[in-house]
C-alpha cells in the first residue's frame, strides 16, 4: 500500500474515534520536555577536575539536565558523559545525610552514630585545639582533591598548618609537573596547555584520550583529527585513541623511555631537530646528543618490541610537522617509578621539535588577575610539608600524599590529625590500605568531609556530609587557559538532607577555633561578589552569564626569534639537568628495564572508562546505567589458555598473593596476550553504596608493588602482575 | 577476522541479550485461537454434511466450546497488554497493514458466528439447557431462526474459521524483523495444527464410537499434512537468509530448542500420536484413544510455544552485552520510583 | 512524506563515550533503566591487527517503518509529514507488536506507564530549530542532524562527500541514520 495513503487512512479513523475521557485521564500524551517552567543556573562541573562550566536546568521544580555553557573554553557548550550525568550526584539516594560520629556500640563494637552539626563540629574543634596545644597546629594535614578544598585550606592556614596534599600530585600529575619544571622552569598545569587543535602531528604516550574524557582534550584532539592530523599512539592496548591513529605503536609495557631515546637519536642523527630553537633556547644539547647516540632504534627494538623502521618513520613524521608536533605529556604519569625521567624525556623531545611555546605544541597560559578577598596574614606554620618527606623526594614541590600518610603512623609520628576532603584514599593510593589502618590507630583525629559514604569514611572519627557541587558556592574558577576566563559555581538546589556547603563547614570550624577573622563574611557569595567587582564584573552578572572571558594581555605563543628567559637556574630550557645531577640523579633520562613478567602472569593494566570518574561516580544512578561494573579485558589467546569466555567471573591474584574481587571477563582483541586491562574505580566494598558495592574489581587492591619515584615521591602503579583464580560456582553464588 | 560487537549502555532487559516481550500468554492465545478455528470449522462441516444424528458431539455439542476456548485465549491476550485500559484502541481503527488489527476485528466477527452456531445446534445438543434458554423472551425465536439458516451460518463459518486459523500464523509471519517467523508457511501450519487440535479435542470428548473413529481419521490426515508442512518449513529456513539459517540451527541442532522441537513437538506431538491414533483405529484401545489426542493437544501448544520463543530469539542484530543484566537491575530496585 | 530528517554520525571521530546516551536520558526524562540510544563497539581482526568502530545507535526513523505498518492501533505513526516515527501514548495498547516489528530493536520497551517509548529524534527540539539533544551534547561533534532532501544541508553535504553506510539496509526499512566511515 502506498505510504501516503496509509497515513491518511489511519489519520481519518483516529480523528473519527471519540474516546471516553475517563480512559484518557492518568495517561494522556506526555507533555514534551521543556514545556513547563524552566530555570537555568550556572555551575562548574565537579565530576572531574577539568572544571567545565554549564547550566543546570530545572523544569517545574524537578531537576532536568545540565548543559555546557557555550562561552566556556573548557567545554564549548558540550559537557562530557560524566558532566552530563552530574545530576546523578545530587539525586544519589545513598548520599551522606547528616554528621556521623564514631562511638562504641552496645556490644563493644565501634559504630557511627548520627550527630547534630553543633555536636560534630564541637568535637572536631576541641580535638584540633588539643593537637595545636600539645603538638602544634602544623601537625594537622589536609588530604584533599577538588575545588571545594580551598575553604579548608583557608581554615588550616589560619590555624597554622601548610600540609595540603592531593592525590593529583603523587598519584597523578606530579612527575610531569616536576619534569617540566626541571626542563622549562614551569609545569604543564591544568587544563593541560596542549595546543592540539593546531597540531599537525600528535604523539600520545599512554594518554588514552577518548577514554580519558577530559573534555577540552577530547574536543581539541577531535578537531585535529578532522583537520587530518597525523596521530601516533604509543600504547600496549588498542585504546580508543589508537583506533583513530595513523600509527599505533603497541609498545611492550614500561619501555617508553627506550622509545623516547631512540626517537631523539633519530632526530639528532638525521639532523631533523629544530636547530635554531635548540640553539636559542636550550642548554645541554651536546651532552644529550652524546647520550642518545648510544640508543639507535635497533637497540630500542630489543626493549620495546617496535620495529626499528617504524621508530624511524614516526620520528620523521614528527619532524616533518614540527613545530606543530605535540608529544603529549600525559596526565596520569605515575607508572614505573622512573616517571620523572620519562616525562623529562618527553619534555626534551618536545624541545628538539621546538614545540614548547609554538602553535600546535604548547601554548602559554594566561589567567585572570583576580585579587584574593582581603584577609589578615596567616601565621607562619612551625614546619613545612618537607618534614613529612625527611631526606627523600628532593624535587617534590608539594606534599606527597603517601609520605604524609607514612608520617602519620606511630606514636612519634609527625602528623596527629587529618582533614580528608574529597579523596577516597584506600582506592586512590596504591598499597595504602594497611598503612591507613595503622595511621588511623595513631592519629588523634580523622575528619572526612565527603558527599558519599565512600570507603575512606570508614577511617573517620567524624564524618561531615558536604552537599554536592550543585548545591553550593565555591571559589571562582580561574584556570590558566588559552584565554583568561572566570566561571561561577552556584547552588542550583537547596542542600539535600542535612548536608552543608564546604565554606559553611570551614567557617563554623574557624569560629569554634577562634579563627573567625579568616571568615569575615556571612555567606561565601560575599567573597565572590567582592572579587568579581575587582575585575569589573559582579555576582549578579555572573549569575546571569556563568562564564566571563577576558582578552589576553600577553601573547599565546613565543614570538618569532623572541629572546626568552626560562625560570630555570640557567635561564634556558635544561636538556641536561645539573640540578638532578647535583642530587645524585641522572641528568639525562636513562632507560630502566621494567620488572620482568613471571610465567602465567600478566601485566595489570588499568585506565579510565568514559562513563565514570575514578571511584566517585560508580554509584551515581545516571552513570551507573551506562556502565554498572568494570570488566576485565583479556586477549582471546589468554581466554583459550584459561578456558575463559566473555561474561565469566574471575578473580585475579597478584604477584604478592593478593586476590581481587570477582570481575566479569571481556574477551577482546584490543588487548595483547601479555596484559589484562580494567577500568579504575570499581570493586567498592562500602555496603552503603548500594548500587555499586560488590560490582567489578578494584585495581588498587592489587597494586602492592608500589614503585616510588625517588626524585619526587610518586607512586608508580604499573609494576604489578596478575594471574587468574577461576570462581567456583559456590563462590559466585 | 572476527567481529565482536559489544553494546554499552542500552540496558534493556527485555531486549538484551534477547527479545523477551511475549511469553506464555501469547502462546496460549495462539493455541486456543487455533483450537477455536478448528472447532468452528468442524461444527460447520458436520452441519453442512447434516451429520447431526450420527455425530452428536461435533455437530451439536461442540459449538458451545468455541466461545469458551476463545475467551480464555482472549483473556491471556489481554493479560499480555501493558496498557490494558487502552484495549479499546484496537477497535477505534482498522489498520490495513497490520495483521494484528485485522485479527482484532476477526475475533469480533468470530463471536457472533460462534453464537449463531451454538443457537442453531443448541436444542439438539443441550436439551436441558435449551429448555431454560427458551424461557427468555425472544430466545426461542432466535433459536428457530438460527436453525433455519444453519447452512448459511455454516457457509459463513467455514471461511471465518480458516481466516482465524491462518491469522494466528500470519500474525507472526508478518514480522520480517524476526527471521524465524518470516515465512509464508506459518499461516497454513498453524491452521492445520489448529484443526488437528480441534479434531483431537473432539476425539477426547465425543461419546460415540463412530464419531471418535471419524475424527481420529481426520486427525491422522491432518497430522500427515502438518508433518509435510513442518518439513517444508525446515527446507524453507535452510534455503533462507543467514539469520534464518541460524534460526534453523537453533531449532534443530544447537540452541536450547532442539529438545523441545524434536522431542516435545515433532516426536511426542506428531509422530507418536500418529502411531497411537493409528493403532487405536486398528485395535480400539481405550487408553490409547485418550493418549493420542492428549499428545496432539500438547504438540499443538508446543508448536506455538517454540515458535513464539524462538522467533524472539532470532534477530537481524546479535549484539553481545558487555555488562550483566543483574547488575543493571539494581538501579531499577533502588530507584523504582524514579531518580527525583 | 515530504520532509526526511536524517542523522549522520562520523565513526571516524566517535569515541564511544556514551554522552549521547546520558544527554538523551536527561533531556527526555527516560525512565530509570531504559535508554533510547546506545553505543556499539565493533572490533574486527586479531591482535595487533585490529580495527574498532564506535557507533551511536537509535531508532532509524525508517522511511518504510515496519513498526508503523504493524501497529494495530495507529499509535505508532509518522509525525506530521516527516519520517519521524512517534508513538501516541493514549492510542497504545502495549501489545508490543512494534517491538517485535523493529529489526533494529530500537524501541525502548514499556514505559512504566504501559505504553511504548522510543527515540523521537527530539521532535520537540527539531520543531524549534534545535538539534536533537544527543547531537548537541556530543563532545566530539561527530553527530549531525538535518533534512536529507535539502541538498544544501550539512547532512546531505556529508553524504555527498564522504563514504557512508546505514545499518542493515537489507531489511528494506530504509533507515535514515547514516554512518560515515
Ligand atoms: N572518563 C574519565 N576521564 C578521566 C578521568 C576519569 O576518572 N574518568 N580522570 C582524569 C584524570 S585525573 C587523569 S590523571 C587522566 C588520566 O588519563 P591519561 O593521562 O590518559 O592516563 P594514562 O595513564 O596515560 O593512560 C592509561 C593508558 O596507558 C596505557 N598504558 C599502560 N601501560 C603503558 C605503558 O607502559 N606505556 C604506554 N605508552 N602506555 C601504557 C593504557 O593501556 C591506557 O590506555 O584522565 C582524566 N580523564
Ligand atoms: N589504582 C588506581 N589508583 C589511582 C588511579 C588509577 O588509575 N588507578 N588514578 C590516580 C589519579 S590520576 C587521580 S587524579 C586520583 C584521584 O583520586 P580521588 O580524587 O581520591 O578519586 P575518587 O576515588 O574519585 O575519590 C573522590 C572522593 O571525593 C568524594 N566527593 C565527590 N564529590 C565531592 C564533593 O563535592 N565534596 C566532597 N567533600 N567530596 C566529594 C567522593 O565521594 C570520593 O570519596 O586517583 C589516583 N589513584
Ligand atoms: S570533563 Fe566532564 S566531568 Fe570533567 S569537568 Fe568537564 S564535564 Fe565535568
Ligand atoms: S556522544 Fe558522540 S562521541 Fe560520544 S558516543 Fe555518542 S556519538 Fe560517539
Ligand atoms: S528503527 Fe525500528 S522503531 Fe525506528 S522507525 Fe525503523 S522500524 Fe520503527
Ligand atoms: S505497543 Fe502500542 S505502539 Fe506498539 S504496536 Fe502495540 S499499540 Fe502500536
Ligand atoms: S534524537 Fe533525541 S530521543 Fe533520539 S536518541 Fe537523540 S536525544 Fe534521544
Ligand atoms: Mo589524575
Amino acid at each position: 500500500m502506498d505510504r501516503r495513503e496509509f497515513i491518511k487512512v489511519s489519520g481519518v479513523t483516529a480523528a473519527a474515534a471519540t474516546v471516553p475521557s475517563i480512559f484518557l485521564s492518568g495517561c494522556s500524551t506526555q507533555p514534551n520536555p521543556g514545556e513547563g517552567e524552566v530555570t537555568a543556573t550556572p555551575t562548574v562541573c565537579d565530576i572531574c577536575f577539568w572544571k567545565c562550566a554549564g547550566h543546570v536546568y530545572v523544569e517545574d521544580s524537578v531537576p532536568w539536565k545540565i548543559i555546557g555553557n557555550d562561552e566556556d573554553l573548557h567545554s564549548n557548550g558540550r559537557l562530557c558523559t560524566r558532566g552530563t550525568g552530574g545530576l546523578g550526584a545530587y539525586q544519589d539516594k545513598d548520599r551522606l545525610k547528616m554528621p556521623l560520629v564514631r562511638t562504641v556500640g552496645p556490644n563493644g563494637q565501634q559504630i557511627f552514630r548520627e550527630a547534630s552539626w553543633d555536636e560534630a563540629l564541637d568535637i572536631i574543634a576541641k580535638r584540633m585545639q588539643k593537637i595545636a596545644d600539645e603538638h602544634g597546629a602544623d601537625r594537622v594535614a589536609l588530604l584533599n582533591h577538588g575545588a571545594g578544598a580551598s575553604h579548608f585550606k583557608n581554615l588550616l592556614r589560619g590555624y597554622g598548618s601548610a600540609t595540603f596534599s592531593a592525590p593529583s600530585y603523587a598519584q597523578c600529575r606530579g612527575p610531569r609537573e616536576v619534569a617540566f619544571q626541571l626542563t622549562y622552569g614551569e609545569g604543564v598545569g591544568s587544563p593541560d596547555r596542549t595546543d592540539m587543535e593546531h597540531s599537525r602531528c600528535i604523539v600520545l604516550i599512554g594518554s588514552h584520550i577518548g577514554e580519558n574524557l577530559h573534555n577540552g582534550q577530547v574536543q581539541t584532539l577531535t578537531r585535529a583529527l578532522e583537520n587530518g592530523v597525523s596521530l601516533i599512539t604509543v600504547d600496549p592496548r588498542f585504546s580508543v585513541a589508537a583506533s583513530k591513529s595513523q600509527h599505533w605503536l603497541p609498545i611492550r609495557p614500561g619501555t617508553d623511555v627506550a622509545l623516547l631515546l631512540a626517537w631523539m637519536n633519530v632526530l639528532i642523527s638525521e639532523g631533523l631537530y629544530d636547530k635554531a630553537y635548540v640553539e636559542q633556547y636550550a642548554m645541554g644539547f651536546e651532552q644529550l646528543a652524546a647520550h642518545v647516540r648510544q640508543f639507535p632504534p635497533e637497540w630500542a627494538y630489543l626493549q620495546t618490541g617496535l620495529e626499528p623502521e617504524l621508530i624511524r618513520e614516526t620520528a620523521r613524521e614528527m619532524a616533518k610537522n614540527a613545530p606543530a608536533t605535540l608529544v603529549h605529556p600525559g596526565r596520569h604519569t605515575t607508572w614505573y617509578g622512573d616517571d620523572t625521567q620519562r616525562e623529562r624525556a618527553i619534555a626534551i623531545l618536545n624541545t628538539l621539535l621546538g614545540s614548547w611555546g609554538r602553535p600546535g605544541g604548547f601554548y602559554i597560559q594566561e589567567k585572570v588577575k583576580l585579587p584574593n578577598y582581603p584577609l589578615p596574614d596567616y601565621p607562619k606554620p612551625k614546619s613545612t610539608f618537607k618534614v613529612a618527606h625527611g631526606d627523600d623526594y628532593p624535587f617534590a614541590t608539594q606534599p606527597v600524599s603517601n609520605a604524609v600518610i607514612d608520617a602519620s603512623i606511630g606514636d612519634d609520628a609527625h602528623y596527629k590529625g587529618w582533614l580528608v576532603y574529597g579523596t577516597n584514599l584506600p582506592m586512590t593510593i596504591p598499597g595504602v590500605r594497611p598503612k591507613l589502618r595503622q595511621a588511623a590507630d595513631s592519629l588523634d583525629l580523622i575528619v572526612v568531609i565527603d558527599t558519599m559514604p565512600a570507603e575512606v569514611t570508614g577511617y573517620a572519627d567524624v564524618i561531615l556530609p558536604e552537599c554536592t557541587y550543585l548545591e553550593r558556592y565555591d571559589e571562582l574558577r580561574n584556570a590558566a587557559e588559552r584565554e583568561p576566563s572566570l566561571a561561577l559555581r552556584m547552588p542550583a538546589f537547596k542542600p539535600r538532607h542535612d548536608s552543608k556547603p564546604g565554606w559553611w563547614i570551614a567557617k563554623q570550624l574557624g569560629e569554634r577555633l577562634g579563627l573567625q577573622k579568616y571568615f569575615p563574611w556571612n555567606d561565601y557569595s560575599e567573597v565572590l561578589d567582592w572579587q568579581l567587582k575587582q575585575v569589573g564584573s559582579s555576582l549578579d552578572e555572573m549569575q546571569q552569564i556563568g562564564v566571563k572571558n577576558f582578552p589576553r594581555k600577553t601573547p599565546k605563543y613565543f614570538q618569532a626569534g623572541e629572546a626568552r628567559r626560562f625560570n630555570t637556574p640557567s635561564g634556558k630550557i635544561e636538556l641536561y639537568s645539573q640540578r638532578l645531577a647535583d642530587r645524585g640523579f641522572d641528568p639525562l633520562p636513562v632507560y630502566k628495564r621494567p620488572p620482568e613478567r613471571p610465567d602465567n602472569y600478566y601485566h595489570l593494566n588499568y585506565g579510565r572508562m568514559p562513563a565514570h570518574t575514578f571511584s566517585r561516580t560508580t554509584n551515581n544512578p545516571l552513570l551507573f546505567q551506562l556502565a554498572p561494573e568494570n570488566t576485565l579485558w583479556i586477549n582471546s589467546l589468554v581466554a583459550r589458555q584459561w578456558k575463559l569466555k566473555t561474561g565469566d567471573s574471575v578473580r585475579m591474584q597478584n604477584q604478592d598473593g593478593i586476590v581481587s574481587k570477582s570481575i566479569r571477563v571481556r574477551v577482546t582483541e584490543r588487548i595483547g596476550p601479555d596484559s589484562v586491562f580494567m577500568a579504575h574505580g570499581f570493586g567498592h566494598s562500602a555496603k552503603q553504596l548500594r548500587l555499586t558495592n560488590g560490582l567489578g574489581a578494584d585495581d588498587s587492591a592489587l597494586m602492592t608493588n608500589v614503585l616510588i619515584d625517588p626524585i619526587m615521591g610518586a607512586t608508580g602503579m604499573r609494576g604489578n602482575f596478575v594471574t587468574f583464580v577461576k570462581n567456583s560456582e559456590q563462590e559466585h553464588a | 577476522m572476527i567481529e565482536e560487537i559489544l553494546i554499552t549502555a542500552r540496558h534493556n532487559p527485555k531486549i538484551d541479550p534477547i527479545l523477551g516481550i511475549w511469553t506464555w500468554e501469547i502462546s496460549v492465545y495462539l493455541f486456543l485461537g487455533g483450537l477455536t478455528a478448528g472447532i468452528i470449522f468442524f461444527v460447520a462441516l458436520m452441519n453442512l454434511l447434516e451429520k447431526n444424528d450420527t455425530y452428536n458431539f461435533s455437530a451439536n455439542r461442540l459449538a458451545l466450546w468455541a466461545p469458551i476456548v476463545l475467551s480464555i485465549g482472549m483473556t491471556t491476550l489481554f493479560l499480555d497488554l501493558e496498557h490494558k485500559l487502552y484495549v479499546f484502541r484496537f477497535y477505534t481503527t482498522l489498520e490495513p497493514t497490520s495483521p494484528m488489527s485485522w485479527g482484532a476485528w476477526v475475533l469480533i466477527i468470530i463471536y457472533p458466528i460462534s453464537i449463531l452456531q451454538i443457537l442453531s445446534t443448541f436444542r439438539v445438543g443441550y436439551p436441558v439447557l435449551s429448555g431454560w434458554l427458551e424461557k427468555i423472551p425472544f430466545a426461542s425465536k432466535l433459536v428457530d431462526l438460527s436453525e433455519r439458516y444453519i447452512k448459511v451460518i455454516s457457509w459463513i463459518a467455514i471461511p471465518s474459521a480458516i481466516a482465524l486459523g491462518i491469522y494466528t500464523g500470519v500474525l507472526l509471519s508478518a514480522f520480517n524483523a524476526r527471521p524465524f517467523w518470516n515465512t509464508g508457511l506459518l499461516g497454513p501450519l498453524f491452521l492445520i495444527s489448529g484443526m488437528s487440535t480441534a479434531a483431537a479435542f473432539t476425539v477426547l470428548f465425543a461419546r460415540s464410537h463412530e464419531e471418535r473413529r471419524l475424527f481420529t481419521r481426520y486427525d491422522l490426515g491432518l497430522i500427515g499434512i502438518e508433518i509435510i508442512l513442518v518439513v517444508l518449513l525446515l527446507i524453507n529456513l535452510a534455503t533462507g537468509t543467514e539469520q534464518q539459517l541460524k534460526a534453523l540451527e537453533f531449532l534443530t541442532t544447537g540452541g536450547g530448542y532442539a529438545v523441545a522441537f524434536w522431542g516435545a513437538f515433532f516426536f511426542m506431538g506428531l509422530i507418536v500420536p500418529l502411531f497411537v491414533e493409528f493403532i487405536d483405529l486398528v485395535q480400539e484401545n481405550r487408553t490409547l484413544a485418550i493418549l493420542g489426542p492428549l499428545l496432539v493437544l500438547l504438540g499443538g501448544y508446543m508448536l506455538r510455544h517454540i515458535t513464539v520463543n524462538l522467533g524472539q530469539e532470532t534477530s537481524w542484530q546479535n549484539y553481545g552485552t558487555e555488562y550483566s543484566v543483574e547488575a543493571l537491575e539494581r538501579v531499577n530496585k533502588i530507584y523504582k520510583h524514579g531518580l527525583n | 512524506m515530504t520532509i526526511r530528517y536524517a542523522m549522520v554520525i562520523d565513526t571516524r571521530t566517535c569515541i564511544g563515550c556514551g554522552d549521547c546516551v546520558v544527554a538523551c536520558k536527561t533531556e527526555n526524562k527516560t525512565p530509570v533503566g531504559l535508554n533510547r540510544d546506545w553505543v556499539v563497539e565493533a572490533t574486527r581482526g586479531k591482535w595487533p591487527n585490529v580495527r574498532t568502530e564506535f557507533r551511536s545507535e537509535r531508532c532509524n526513523h525508517c522511511s518504510n517503518a515496519t513498526c508503523v505498518t504493524l501497529c494495530p492501533t495507529g499509535a505508532s505513526h509518522y509525525w506530521r509529514d516527516t519520517n519521524i516515527v512517534l508513538v501516541e501514548a493514549n492510542k497504545c495498547t502495549g501489545c508490543k507488536a512494534c517491538i517485535a516489528a523493529c529489526p533494529y530493536d530500537a524501541r525502548l520497551i514499556m514505559h512504566p506507564d504501559g505504553y511504548i517509548d522510543k527515540c523521537t529524534f527530539c521532535h520537540h527540539r527539531v520543531e524549534r530549530g534545535d538539534d536533537p539533544a544527543c547531537v548537541s551534547s556530543c563532545p566530539t561533534q561527530c553527530m549531525h542532524f538535518g533534512i536529507l532532501d535539502d541538498a544544501g544541508s550539512k547532512v546531505s553535504q556529508l553524504l555527498k562527500t564522504r563514504n557512508y553506510k546505514a545499518l542493515m539496509t537489507e531489511t528494506g526499512n530504509e533507515p535514515n541514520v547514516y554512518y560515515l566511515t
